[in-house]
């Protein structure tokens, strides 16, 4: 490896992690405010204009608040569980796509902390790792609400990632048929969602090629997973206040804590891009080439892939401030007798559709 | 030479965790140790360009199989420690003797051995498209299909099997 693409290589992961770090940032505020205007408060308003600086003044309290460890905890497992939380969260956004690939010279960098030609399986593996923090943050710290908080969890990261990864497969199986051969990479389905739909009829030629449109059932069943797995409201059992105290993280403060916060923020925001990516197209939109400058024309996929993920983030606020809570049996119910067999029922319809388009009936 | 680095942390990570599974007094830090291991292994894949295969390892054992295990060892009470008296009056001795021989001959093996009766690793770097998910799946779905089919039906019978079983426990209680 040359240095050239060593340094592309860094400058691609370092930007995206800081990108991260900074929606997160903003995402904390954007929630807290929407929420309350949503409800008719005020919402932060004192640190910066807006109160857009609450997140910072919040970060750097609890940065200096004493961390207590109370005495019953299993202390390597208790100091371990916020950093198994939090690495899967940031490395499954390494695989999102956020912006157009450009050159510099003759080398291309794309934006995108990494593109593996497993890309779809590895956030499914990551998604699936994310859950041995909470797990382990609710065994270790042998108090019984946090206890409860972390069985809890591991019930619906089991039961709904199968709904999740079953939607994704329908995407990958109609991804297929938009190229050469299938492809899991993140980048690839991008690219196979550029254009319009012009192809299959003229009135369609100013809709674009995303996959939402033949996939729109896979989505929703995406969307509800999604929110399942970050468990955020209406399925946050997992830390339900009026039950669990604080659920998995009761026994945690000061930076501990601020790291699973952390972690659940990034997941939101990663889940939203990543559906983003799979059903609206990612980064994919017109860009003016030519009759626009470079530098604005070579940022608008960028601004186009914000503008969807926070369509998915607003998505999840509006979710909270809307739904109240599931019951236990009912996110149980809705997981395992609606969401897979709704998944099951749509892959068989969808793979069925498109092996009539791709070879004809099979009684011609 | 960076992929020799990698090689011997992962293969380090996985004799930690091995040892640490039976070594850990307490289950939870067996299945950490479990963890290790199957990571680590996972790492090992990628570094022979099986992607999939270390992508499958990830979600399936340590996603899924580990988290059931993890899920038991919570619900049944870890605050007992486990009983540490046991009635095994030779077997230790037989399984340590075992393992003794077994290092000796390998170490013997390395160090005089004649390999002509071990297959020679092949020196050639294996082509790019090795281990990807087109490779597997053009294998899988064409020659192997029977085969392929024929596991998703065994593992199918055997889910609907443990389930039969769970119901006829429950109906006799």
């Amino acid at each position: 490896m040359s240095w050239p693409e060593f340094g592309i290589i860094a400058f691609r992961v370092v930007v995206t992690f800081v990108l991260l770090l900074v929606v997160t940032v903003i995402n904390v505020w954007a929630e807290r405010k929407i929420l309350a205007d949503m409800q008719s408060r005020i919402g932060p308003s004192r640190a910066g204009p807006w109160g857009i600086l609450q997140t910072v003044a919040d970060g750097l309290k609890l940065f200096f608040k004493e961390s207590v460890i109370p005495r019953k905890v299993e202390l390597g497992m208790y100091l371990l569980a916020p950093f198994l939380a939090i690495i899967p969260a940031f490395l499954i956004f390494m695989m999102v796509p956020w912006g157009k690939p450009f050159m510099i010279g003759d080398h291309e960098v794309a934006l995108q902390g990494a593109d593996l030609n497993i890309g779809l399986l590895f956030i499914l593996a990551m998604s699936s790792m994310a859950v041995y923090g909470v797990v382990l943050a609710g065994w270790s710290s042998g108090s019984k609400y946090p206890l409860l908080g972390a069985v809890r969890a591991t019930a619906q990261a089991i039961s709904y990632e199968a709904a999740m990864g079953l939607a994704m497969v329908a995407v990958v199986v109609f991804t297929a048929t938009q190229g050469e051969g299938g492809t899991l990479s993140m980048a690839e389905i991008v690219e196979r969602q550029t254009g319009t739909w012009g192809d299959i009829s003229p009135v369609l030629s100013f809709v674009p090629r995303w996959n939402l449109f033949p996939q729109f059932v896979a989505f929703v069943i995406f969307l509800v997973a999604i929110v399942a797995e970050t468990n955020r409201a209406p399925f946050d059992l997992v830390e339900a206040e009026q039950e669990l105290v604080g659920g998995f993280h009761t026994e945690y403060s000061g930076m501990r804590f601020a790291m699973f916060f952390l972690a659940e923020y990034v997941n939101i925001f990663s889940m939203s891009a990543i559906a983003a990516t799979l059903f609206l197209g990612g980064w994919a939109g017109p860009t003016f080439e030519g009759s626009l400058p470079g530098l604005i024309s070579g940022s608008l996929p960028t601004i186009y892939f914000l503008i969807k993920t926070y369509a998915i983030v607003f998505i999840f606020f509006w979710l909270r401030a809307t739904l109240p809570r599931l019951r236990y049996d009912q996110l149980m119910t809705l997981g395992w007798k609606r969401l897979i067999p709704a998944a099951l029922t749509w892959l068989v319809i969808s793979t069925v559709a498109i092996g009539f388009r791709q070879f004809g009936a099979p009684w011609s | 030479m960076a992929e020799t680095i990698l090689f011997v942390l992962m293969a380090i990570g996985a004799l930690v965790g091995a040892v640490a599974i039976v070594a850990a007094r307490n289950p939870v830090y067996s299945a950490m140790g479990l963890l290790g291991t199957l990571f680590s292994v996972a790492v090992l894949y990628v570094l022979q360009l099986a992607h999939l295969v270390a992508a499958v390892q990830v979600i399936v054992y340590a996603g899924a199989v580990l988290t059931l295990f993890l899920f038991v060892i919570m619900l049944i009470g870890v605050d007992k420690s486990e009983d540490w008296d046991e009635k095994l009056p030779y077997q230790r001795a037989f399984v340590g003797g075992l393992g003794g021989v077994i290092v000796l001959f390998a170490g013997a093996l390395t160090v005089f051995g004649n390999f002509d009766w071990v297959p020679a690793a092949t020196n050639t770097i294996p082509e790019a498209t090795n281990g990807t998910i087109q490779a597997i799946a053009e294998l899988l779905f064409t020659d192997w299909v029977l085969a392929f089919e024929a596991t998703a039906l065994l593992l199918t019978i055997a889910a609907a099997g443990a389930i039969g079983l769970a119901h006829h426990r429950r109906e006799q209680a």
